[in-house]
């Protein structure tokens, strides 16, 4: 009954869900920066189950352009936090 | 360019420039500050001159600029106006020769001065302004102009009276703003127009019209020094003798004062004030501070004090003026903002003579000071016979008029009262001091003698002043009936408002 | 003409990139980027005086292909107010930096925020929105950490934590949006928007988003540590200009796309959320032991006065009391960003000279340097609202419309608000009258001060006597107006 389309727009949203509560909740600067990191990958994946549009249509290029976009942008973020992070170690080692 | 427009701005510019220019003038530059001061001070007057004899010919003059959608900012040179502006123009000469002999040596003299024509500007703005927001935008700026004038010494009582004067006028600006504010929700936008605008509105507004009376007299009793919204003023004594002088007697609670007639009189109309029964409300705050304030100067041993409780007392004789309706009353209140002038800087000057001169600073120190220093015991003592209503000095003029003006209301019952006290009370707390002067010997030395007699008893700038005001104070009593005198004005006023 | 519109990103993006590139000549580079950044945006913005709003596509492919851009009345005005504090801000910064190192990554980073700045201002599609905040959140916040210290450190860390959750939630507005209505393009969106459940998330996400960017209370705690450890010539972009765009966002988003979904509800809660700010921003600006803290807590304050009239105009009905409130704010934003930029240099000025910051002890270093302190001074005023700033009309147009409402409660709070702001600025500026010669030179350094002092001039004073246009460009040339 359900779709492939589907679960993986639902399995998006339920990664994105519970990657935030995680995000909240967690003291771990590494945590939240992955529990992040995992929350954007659920909303590509929502967004790609978008662009599909069949067998026979090629998908959809537009959410496929977002997607790659937002992934770039979480990869800098990423990185820019974990050099940050480690500055911030290195100078004050009982930081975590 | 048209020149009778634009008069008004350029009265404001000659003490602006000068102002601004003074504070990037090295400390040094003592003549070139100098002549920036007087020079300035002297093309005021010329200007001022020039704005009498048209106003009198009943020449418009007026300055507007849009500043954003039904904001603009006007000024306008009415009756009313050219009163307060002469009185301004001509104190401001004479406390800026005063206050150059006063600071000789003292440090900051360039910030000192600047602030010191800003604050002048402010004044003169206020005094022009031709509408309520043109009013307020300078009433805030006179309140960021002497802010630094008290708090001018640095030291840690200048600061703290500053700050004091300060939570005071800025808590009063805001009441004031949203009065005006609310006002201008319900009328749109509008100028001051001789006879008032309000009435025109229909009467359900009539209870918020009450409110908002009640919001501007407060706002504006802060400067004005209605109790109970008086506590910074004694406070701001701790600043030199020059400010304490234009504070007093010009600037700051004059305009709070020349804010009170402007509502009563170009706002609100004082007929329609009294149809809502705003003069009664008025008239209790009024008369309850001539009688607090007296009351409170009679305690006062330092000299400055007692004159701050004085000025308190004396300045809501104007808001009675405002509060009684009919012209005689009108012209007492508002004559008695030249005379009250005159005669309060006289005495701040020579308090500020006896303090630079001799350190005496107290009432109990003043033994024998007449001999010492005669020629500024005299202009005190003119001066403080004006304060308790001796004729022909000013003040009996005003306290005349107001008494009339009572009968003429048939409210005398209870302001005659007030006024004969508050004349008890004022004999009570200035004869002591002139018998002192006079009569006693002094006792001991002086705290701290800095200036020696010489051929006059102290510095001529510091001299010349309080004795020109003495003299002009006397004028405008005796010369009353002459077509110069502020009397003259002030019946022209009320002419006008009462048509 | 209409190319100036590309120059305005296209220039600090060569400049940043170029930067990196050659460091000995960067700064050269950076001020010549920026002087055609400014050229730029006002050619942009007579354009749009004269002839209107207008669309570009970029590249001429045609719409619905092409990344549009739009500028009208409202965006030409930020354009113009972020060119002309970018430039203070950049000659200030020639001087400020001592540390080679530092100035090294400063110029290209800074650049590249400017570049984002610019293209938020201008983009027309959602897409584009999202690119330019992260690139926004990413550049500031490596600004914030450049000098390397831990409290700047960790308050870098903190703001880029938080700003990733907002460019989250963001995301996830725009991603529904695609879901929803196949484009992403504005003024498509516009027409097709209905209001229902799913449009609701949508409007929900993207605010919240912005909401965390703009640092509106609850979402403001990241604030304070951000402002007040970054570097002055930072946070005076950060205060002044970065929460700027986010609230332009939203006031762009709420009174033309998602008007629909306009009740009281909304507009009560924008403005409980900024008395909320204003209470809490003034309370903490009063007991702040440091200056550029205290400038930070007052930048929360000022947002909550912006979001207050941003209820109010959501509150009102069309016409020309709400028209003249909208000039009102941007008034209002406009000064606050002349005024916050100016007071932040002035802080950095200070902090060099004494080495640090705390109020308490600054009664010399004011002394020994009257420019810097009458800079404080304008800009305090502009924070307050006196007269004659800019901010008094937009204050005036504010209290006006909430008097006109009958809501006196909110009039109270925007007083003591205002009074707060009076007690934090004079209790700073008590501390500059002391028993201390002033000095010889009245000029310190040059080109710090004076950058300093033109953008506290302009918030009191040229602000208050020439913003009477501002009411006309919005109303011919802006689709803000209803």
């Amino acid at each position: 009954m359900l779709s492939t389309q589907l679960i993986y727009g639902i399995a998006g949203i339920v990664l994105f869900v519970l990657s935030l509560r995680v995000a909240f909740s967690t003291e771990l600067f590494l945590r939240q920066v992955l529990a992040i990191n995992v929350a954007g990958a659920g909303l590509f994946l929502t967004l790609l189950s978008v662009a599909f549009k069949g067998l026979e249509q090629p998908a959809d290029p537009i959410p496929q352009a977002l997607v790659l976009t937002g992934i770039v942008v979480a990869f800098s973020a990423t990185a820019l936090a974990l050099a940050l992070g480690k500055k911030l170690a290195e100078n004050s080692p009982d930081e975590r | 360019m048209n020149i009778g427009n634009s008069l008004p701005v350029f009265i404001l510019l000659s003490s602006l420039i000068p102002g601004l220019i003074i504070f990037f003038l090295r400390e040094e530059s003592r003549r070139l500050r100098t002549i920036l001061n007087i020079s300035g001070a002297l093309i005021k007057l010329f200007l001022v001159a020039m704005l009498i004899w048209g106003v009198q010919q009943e020449q418009m003059f007026e300055t507007r600029w849009s500043l954003a959608p039904g904001l603009e900012f006007v000024l306008h040179a009415d009756t009313l106006s050219v009163l307060f502006v002469t009185l301004s123009s001509i104190l401001w000469l004479v406390t800026t020769i005063y206050a150059v002999g006063y600071l000789e040596g003292a440090p900051h003299r360039s910030r000192f001065f600047g602030f010191f024509s800003l604050c002048v500007t402010a004044t003169i703005g206020i005094a022009l302004a031709g509408n309520l927001l043109t009013f307020v935008v300078f009433y805030e700026l006179l309140t960021l102009a002497t802010y630094p004038l008290v708090a001018h010494r640095g030291t840690s009582d200048s600061i703290s009276g500053a700050a004091t004067y300060l939570k005071y006028t800025i808590v009063g600006g805001a009441i004031l703003l949203l009065g005006v504010i609310w006002l201008q929700t319900l009328t749109g936008p509008f100028d001051f127009v001789q006879g008032g605008i309000l009435d025109s509105l229909p009467s359900e507004l009539h209870p918020q019209l009450k409110w908002i009376f009640v919001l501007l007299i407060v706002g504006l009793g802060v400067k004005a020094a209605l109790v109970p919204f008086h506590g910074w003023l004694p406070k701001a004594m701790i600043a030199p003798a020059p400010v304490s002088a234009l504070l007093h007697a010009v600037a700051v609670v004059k305009a709070g004062a020349f804010g009170i007639i402007r509502i009563v009189y170009d706002v609100y109309g004082v007929e329609f004030a009294y149809q809502l029964g705003l003069l009664t409300f008025l008239g209790i705050a009024a008369g309850f501070t001539i009688i607090y304030g007296s009351i409170r100067a009679l305690s006062q041993d330092s000299l400055k004090k007692r004159l701050a409780y004085s000025t308190i007392s004396q300045v809501s004789y104007i808001a009675l003026g405002a509060s009684i309706l009919g012209p005689i009353a009108t012209i007492g209140g508002v004559v008695h903002l030249v005379h009250q002038g005159i005669m309060k800087i006289t005495l701040f000057l020579a308090a500020g003579n006896y303090a630079e001169t001799l350190g005496v600073h107290k009432v109990s120190e003043m033994n024998g000071v007449g001999k010492r220093m005669p020629g500024t015991t005299l202009a005190f003592t003119i001066a403080a016979l004006g304060m308790i209503g001796l004729p022909p000095i000013a003040g009996f003029v005003s306290k005349w008029y107001l008494g009339l003006g009572a009968f003429e209301a048939d409210v005398a019952e209870w302001v005659l009262p007030v006024l004969i006290i508050s004349s008890i009370l004022n004999a009570a707390y200035f004869l002591p001091i002139i018998y002192r002067a006079w009569f006693k010997t002094k006792d001991g030395e002086w705290p701290q003698e800095s200036i020696q007699a010489g051929a006059l008893e102290t510095r001529a700038t510091l001299l010349w002043p309080p004795v020109f005001t003495a003299c002009l104070a006397l004028a405008a009593g005796v010369f009353a009936g002459s077509v110069f005198s502020p009397l003259e004005w002030a019946e022209l006023i009320a002419i006008r408002e009462y048509r | 003409m209409n190319d100036s519109l590309i120059w305005l990103f296209a220039a600090p993006l060569l400049a940043s990139l170029l930067s990196v590139l050659l460091p000995r000549k960067a700064v050269l580079i950076c001020l010549f980027a920026v002087s055609i950044t400014l050229i730029s945006s006002l050619i942009v913005l007579s354009t749009v005086i004269e002839s209107g709003a207008f669309y570009y596509a970029l590249s001429g492919w045609q719409t619905g292909l092409a990344i549009s851009l739009y500028v009208d009345g409202l965006s030409a005005l930020m354009l113009v107010m972020t060119a002309i504090i970018a430039t203070a801000i950049s000659i200030y910064a020639t001087a400020y930096f001592h540390n080679a190192e530092q100035q090294r990554f400063y110029w290209p980073l800074w650049m590249m925020l400017l570049c984002a700045l610019n293209v938020l201002f201008i983009a027309a599609d959602l897409f584009n929105l999202y690119v330019g905040l992260e690139l926004l959140g990413l550049t500031a916040v490596a600004l914030t950490a450049i000098d390397g210290k831990p409290e700047a450190i960790r308050a870098a860390i903190r703001y880029l934590v938080v700003g990733l959750l907002g460019s989250l939630a963001f995301l996830a507005g725009v991603s529904l949006v695609y879901t929803a209505y196949g484009t992403l393009d504005i003024a498509a969106i516009s027409e097709q928007i209905q209001v229902n459940f799913y449009s609701g998330l949508i409007v929900t996400f993207i605010t919240i988003g912005l909401i965390i960017k703009t640092a509106l209370f609850p979402m403001h705690f990241w604030l304070p540590m951000a402002h007040a450890n970054a570097p002055a010539v930072v946070s005076a972009a950060l205060s002044a200009l970065v929460i700027k765009v986010a609230f332009y966002l939203i006031i762009r988003l709420w009174l033309e796309l998602f008007s629909d979904f306009n009740n009281v509800g909304i507009s009560y809660l924008f403005s409980t959320l900024g008395a909320l700010a204003i209470l809490w921003g003034g309370w903490n600006a009063l007991h702040a032991q440091r200056l550029k803290l205290l400038a930070a807590y007052s930048t929360i304050a000022q947002i909550g006065f912006l979001f207050m009239a941003l209820g109010m105009i959501l509150l009102l009905p069309d016409g020309e009391v709400r028209n003249t409130l909208i000039g009102g704010t941007v008034i209002l934003a406009i000064t606050h960003g002349f005024a916050k930029s100016a007071l932040f240099l002035a802080a950095g000025i200070i902090q060099q000279h004494a080495g640090h910051d705390r109020i308490n002890e600054l009664s010399g270093t004011a002394q020994r340097l009257p420019i810097t302190t009458f800079t404080l001074t304008l800009a305090g005023v502009a924070l307050i609202g006196l007269p004659p700033s800019g901010a008094f009309l937009g204050k005036w147009y504010l209290i006006s419309s909430v008097v006109a409402e009958g809501l006196w409660l909110w009039v109270a709070i925007i007083l003591i608000g205002s009074l707060l702001s009076a007690a934090y600025i004079f209790r700073l500026l008590g501390h500059a009258f002391g028993r201390i010669e002033r000095p010889k030179r009245l000029l310190a350094i040059g080109r710090e001060e004076v950058p300093a002092l033109l953008l506290a001039l302009t918030a009191t004073l040229l602000l208050a006597f020439t913003a009477a246009p501002l009411w006309s460009i919005l109303e011919n040339a802006s689709g803000v107006y209803g």
